[in-house]
């Protein structure tokens, strides 16, 4: 069942956290090269857990994740992780935070500033090289956040529920920018979300997990052509209409 | 006039009016014939600008701001080391907590002989008694700042491949600098009382001095200057230390 162009590979995992509380279980699932994948379920499901195994940052219990044909034991270079609560250093300017990535990896100061000012340019922050976080509005660190996970080049973008500290309509923007980023560059998306319509709007394929312990509940694949269409034209389409319609008809079941 | 010279001029005018209104009541009390022990506050001022002129009370302070220096000193250095000590690592912590939490449950007034009964009655046993006391701070804050770091930063650092070492230098360390400055701080606060307490029940000497010499002749103007001016003394210091502290560690970008 796994599709050979997979560049991330879930193979049974489970993990039970110190306590005994069991937060996935035999998750088996795969995520296609260059595509943005969603991890969705109900809250506390594990979806970050998943994600946060697949990152690296907590080992499973049981099962492996292979990312390139590695079996994961630690974060590595082809990763990159974006965080919910932004992450950002409170006492280091956007321009050292976005370049955090690579001053880790030994990257000379000239050059890790030519790339960072490049990437927070990218993300629309332009002019806010030398301003702190505390002066930033939510959504502008989080674009910070994405800079950073950008600057490092990585294959694999993780995000676990980026938007979800932001208010509604900068999280519509973000989506929208997110979208315009990720057209031109080969990048692996796997998303964390809670919300059905931002699962619909910006995934390829989006991985459904049911309530704790979070299994694999279904796969939606999504068809819905976005090519150089407007986010109001998306929205509209009869794809993604029909697809918020069946995601919550599965998800219904899990809430009460 | 501008705006923020105004704001300035009005608490100035402010605090001018509270320092009066203290000073004042002191004076009325001071003399309502009720205790021949009690000076206005016309004569402590007079008896403390007397004690200016005839050079000993720069003398005393000369001799008290030793132990005192040193104490914080010695135990700024050996504190601030334990304490990060004990936040890095669990097995120093385990046999350093039991120690500190006794240190600062125990009745230093109790100590203090026991201090004199090893060390004599000389500069040792005072700086020891200003260790004692200023200790506990220095070390409980630095360990403190050292275990409150935000995890959610300790794993954006893991995440993009930060060594341990890394981790240290470039995200625990600077996120604790506010809470082991503070703890610098309370220490020296505490150093004040260990030295005096030290001054007055090892051997009179300096400040400690000139308030038995002057209590036990009765010449309380003098013997109330001396108390005043050491209040005052700490007062200043820990007000200027902490005003130094806002500007190192402004609270926008302080991590905790």
């Amino acid at each position: 069942m796994v599709s050979p162009d997979a560049i991330v590979e879930v193979r049974g995992v489970g993990k039970t956290y110190e306590g005994g509380v069991e937060a996935l279980r035999e998750v088996t699932t795969a995520f296609p090269w260059g595509k943005l994948c969603t991890l969705l379920g109900p809250s506390g499901c594990g979806k970050t857990t998943l994600l946060k195994i697949i990152g690296g940052l907590i080992p499973p219990t049981t099962g492996e994740v292979w990312v390139n044909g590695k079996k994961v034991d630690g974060p590595g270079p082809e990763r990159a992780f974006v965080f919910q609560d932004f992450a950002l250093l409170p006492w280091a300017s956007v321009l050292r935070n976005v370049a955090f990535g690579l001053e880790l990896r030994g990257v000379s100061k000239e050059q890790r500033a030519e790339v960072a000012r490049k990437q927070i340019a990218e993300v629309g922050l332009a002019g806010f090289e030398s301003s702190y976080p505390h002066q930033l509005s939510g959504g502008m660190r989080q674009r910070v956040g994405l800079a950073r996970a950008l600057a490092v080049d990585a294959d694999i973008i993780l995000m676990d529920e980026p938007f979800s500290s932001v208010d509604e309509q900068t999280r519509r923007k973000f989506q929208e920018d997110l979208l315009d980023l990720l057209r031109h560059r080969e990048k692996t998306v796997i998303f964390v979300t809670h919300s059905i319509e931002e699962a619909a709007y910006l995934s390829d394929q989006i991985v459904l997990l049911s309530r704790r312990p979070g299994t694999v509940s279904r796969i939606i694949p999504l068809d819905i052509e976005r090519g150089r269409r407007s986010p109001d034209e998306i929205r509209r389409d009869k794809n993604y209409l029909d697809t918020v319609d069946e995601i919550w008809r599965v998800l219904k079941q899990y809430v009460t | 006039m501008p705006r923020t010279s105004r704001v300035a001029t009005r608490r100035f005018t402010w605090q001018l009016a509270s320092f009066a209104l203290v000073f004042g009541c002191w004076e009325i009390a001071g003399r309502w014939p009720v205790s021949a022990a009690f000076p206005p506050f016309s004569q402590t001022a007079l008896a403390f600008l007397r004690m200016i002129a005839d050079g000993s009370l720069p003398k005393a302070y000369l001799s008290t701001v030793q132990p005192l220096f040193i104490g914080v000193i010695l135990c700024g250095i050996a504190g601030i080391g334990f304490g990060i000590g004990m936040g890095l690592s669990r097995a120093v912590e385990w046999s350093t907590l039991p120690i500190l939490i006794i240190l600062q449950a125990a009745p230093m007034a109790a100590i203090i002989p026991m201090i004199t009964y090893i060390y004599g009655i000389g500069l040792t046993a005072k700086v020891l008694a200003v260790a004692f006391l200023a200790t506990p701070v220095i070390v409980m804050n630095s360990y403190k700042g050292i275990r409150n770091t935000n995890p959610s930063l300790i794993q954006m650092c893991r995440a993009f491949l930060g060594t341990r070492s890394q981790e240290v230098v470039k995200i625990i360390l600077p996120h604790a600098g506010a809470l082991i400055f503070a703890g610098l701080r309370l220490g020296l606060a505490m150093g004040f009382i260990g030295v005096v307490i030290a001054e007055l029940l090892i051997t009179p000497t300096g400040v400690g001095d000139l308030i038995t010499y002057h209590g036990s002749v009765a010449d309380y103007p003098e013997m109330f200057a001396a108390v005043a001016s050491i209040i005052l003394a700490a007062a200043v210091t820990i007000h200027g230390l902490e005003r130094l502290e806002r500007r190192l560690f402004p609270l926008e970008v302080r991590g905790s």
